[in-house]
């Protein structure tokens, strides 16, 4: 059954229920029946199905009256991150084992004020600490476009859950965050749109914070279009976040559809590392024709700090953490060690964080800790941020000469096994990022869309990166693209 | 001021020692000789910044350029103990509880 209703976009949903063909409720069913047979996938961590049916309900009521909003009756994955009201939150880890939130984040508020429905929590890298959704207190999630020949894949991270289940239709959409990359890569792994609105576009009020300098919530979604009405309902100012942006929220979806021709395009030839692969390579370079038959004006350019963006974020993002990370104490909320008699508060902190925290994360905190320390915070936390400045007037000063959008891959290479992250060394694996942390440092918008196929059949992405809250060009751009590329694949349902 | 200049990045397990207790970590033995190994080539990798000459340039203090929010001086939230305490692993009479702090 429902045939007729698999793989739908919001855009496609949003007529549908408008024109009461579907109901918010049919829809919830359909997820929830596919989530169940998807448990293999491991993409969702908690499924709150009876809100799910109540929040279907409410919207079909409201279907009927004039002023319906764009998400009313669409139902989402929701990533750990981010608190939920009365609903389990824990970031995929065990120091947050049992904790049940007493209050709303801004983005998910504003989604649920809009009428759209909740399916569940989704998998992810601890505390978004990772590239591959590993480092899960609850287990891998697993790439849907597996198979018998490449074997059990990542789906990248650390909004692994939140990509697997967008990819696998086990939600309309779903929301992910990213600090240097964690909404773009799985997008790219999955074949699926993944967008990193800029720095302050979002409130990060009630998202269990990472890195909070660069850290960012934003859509991930079947189309370019969908990404754009997603975000146009959980953006904006909030009071509660005194880094959220006071400014002018447009229309992101009316601007897709505009011509491109004239546009200028940079092509930064510092992403071409040695390294790449040449599928990622071919894949860029038909990008770029893309984009060049629509008329746009692609120009070669130089970002020269570029190969200092990745040490500067891992001085940057650990420090954050090692802070961010200090009120797990076993005190507040979550899990707390067993004590033995004697032991003084000291133990309790020591033996509740051995305990509650997997080894990335430790590790991170370790480093954090390391360049925020007396004798070393000049020489790195310091330095870091000084390279940070350089970074970001790099792209400064191409957009000062009239570049409007950035296009490269988004990640380095294809979904790879599940498993091989213990034959990487931990900076082997940081090499992920290598295209998205400079958007981060910088405080970027940047989207990721599916662009096409490898030879052994997984989807590649490629990546547009704007200037700042121009989240609207740089859609209009992957739209155009997006049409172009006729990327419509979906991953072979082996997990029914 | 910097004092790891010139010399050989590497941490070792005295360091790690010091950082693992300043983050309120336990290590078994085998995991501070993991950790230092692994901290090092961290270090190795990110000390790639010091190649470039950052003499005259700030450091980033904000990514988007933006006033500091000022807000009035009111209580706009709290009074809901039950709630907080409702996620706490240990609970006394109204109060966090933790092992006794002071002899």
């Amino acid at each position: 059954m429902n045939e007729n209703i698999s793989n739908l976009a919001i855009s496609q949903i949003r007529n549908l229920l408008r024109k009461r063909e579907l109901s918010s409720l049919e829809l919830t069913k359909y997820y929830l029946n596919n989530i169940e047979q998807a448990k293999t996938l491991n993409a969702y961590s908690f499924v709150s199905e009876e809100l799910a049916i109540s929040q279907a309900n409410e919207a079909d009521k409201k279907m009927a009256s004039a002023e319906v909003e764009d998400l009313c009756g669409i139902p989402f994955g929701i990533k750990d991150i981010f608190c939920t009201k009365g609903f389990p939150t824990q970031a995929a880890s065990k120091i947050l084992d049992g904790f049940i939130p007493d209050y709303e984040s801004t983005v998910t508020e504003n989604l649920f004020r809009s009428g759209a429905v909740m399916l569940g929590k989704t998998n992810m890298d601890e505390f978004a600490m990772g590239s591959s959704n590993e480092t899960s207190h609850y287990g891998p999630s697993i790439n849907p476009w597996s198979s018998e020949l490449t074997k059990a894949l990542v789906p990248g991270g650390s909004s692994g859950g939140s990509a697997a289940a967008v990819s696998a239709d086990l939600c309309a959409a779903s929301l992910g965050t990213d600090t240097g990359g964690s909404i773009r890569q799985p997008a790219s792994f999955t074949g699926i749109v993944g967008l990193k609105p800029t720095y302050g576009r979002c409130s990060r009020y009630g998202i269990i914070a990472f890195a909070s300098s660069l850290d960012q919530a934003g859509p991930m979604t079947k189309t370019v279009r969908d990404a754009a009405i997603v975000l146009k309902t959980i953006s904006g100012h909030d009071p509660k976040d005194s880094t959220s942006a006071k400014i002018n929220k447009p229309d992101f979806e009316a601007d897709i559809g505009k011509s491109i021709k004239g546009k200028k395009i940079g092509i930064p030839h510092e992403y071409k590392t040695e390294e790449m692969p040449q599928e990622i390579q071919d894949l860029w370079d038909k990008g770029k024709n893309v984009l060049k038959s629509a008329g746009a004006e692609l120009i070669d350019v130089s970002l020269p700090h570029t190969q200092y963006a990745l040490p500067a974020y891992y001085v940057i993002a650990p420090a954050e953490a090692s802070s961010n990370l200090a009120r797990y104490d076993g005190v507040k909320y979550g899990y707390r060690a067993q004590i033995s008699p004697g032991d003084n508060l000291i133990d309790l902190y020591e033996k509740t964080r051995s305990e509650g925290f997997g080894d990335e994360v430790k590790r991170r905190l370790l480093i954090g800790t390391f360049v925020l320390s007396t004798g070393f915070y000049d020489a790195y936390y310091i330095k870091a941020q000084q390279v940070r400045t350089l970074i970001k007037e790099d792209f400064e000063n191409l957009y000062k000469e009239g570049i409007e959008a950035l296009l490269t891959p988004t990640a380095p290479s294809s979904a790879f096994p599940i498993g091989k992250k213990d034959e990487m060394s931990p900076v082997e694996m940081y090499l992920n990022d290598i295209f998205t942390v400079p958007t981060n440092l910088a405080g970027l918008p940047a989207i990721s869309l599916p662009a096409g196929l490898n030879k052994q059949g997984l989807p590649l992405g490629l990546q547009l990166i704007g200037r700042p809250w121009e989240e609207a060009n740089i859609l209009n751009l992957a739209h155009v693209m997006e049409d172009n590329l006729e990327f419509s694949q979906n991953p072979k349902k082996w997990w029914t | 001021m910097i004092n790891c200049e010139r010399e050989k990045v590497s941490i070792d397990r005295e360091v790690v020692k010091k950082i693992a207790k300043l983050s309120r970590l336990k290590l078994t033995v085998d995991q501070t000789e993991t950790t230092a190994k692994e901290l090092s080539e961290v270090l190795v990798f990110v000390r790639k910044l010091e190649r470039i000459d950052t003499s005259s340039v700030s450091p980033m203090t904000t990514v988007t350029p933006m006033e500091s929010k000022e807000r009035s001086d009111k209580i706009s939230d709290g009074n809901y103990p039950d709630e907080i305490l409702r996620n706490a692993p240990n609970v006394k009479e109204g109060f966090f509880s933790v092992p006794k702090v002071i002899e």
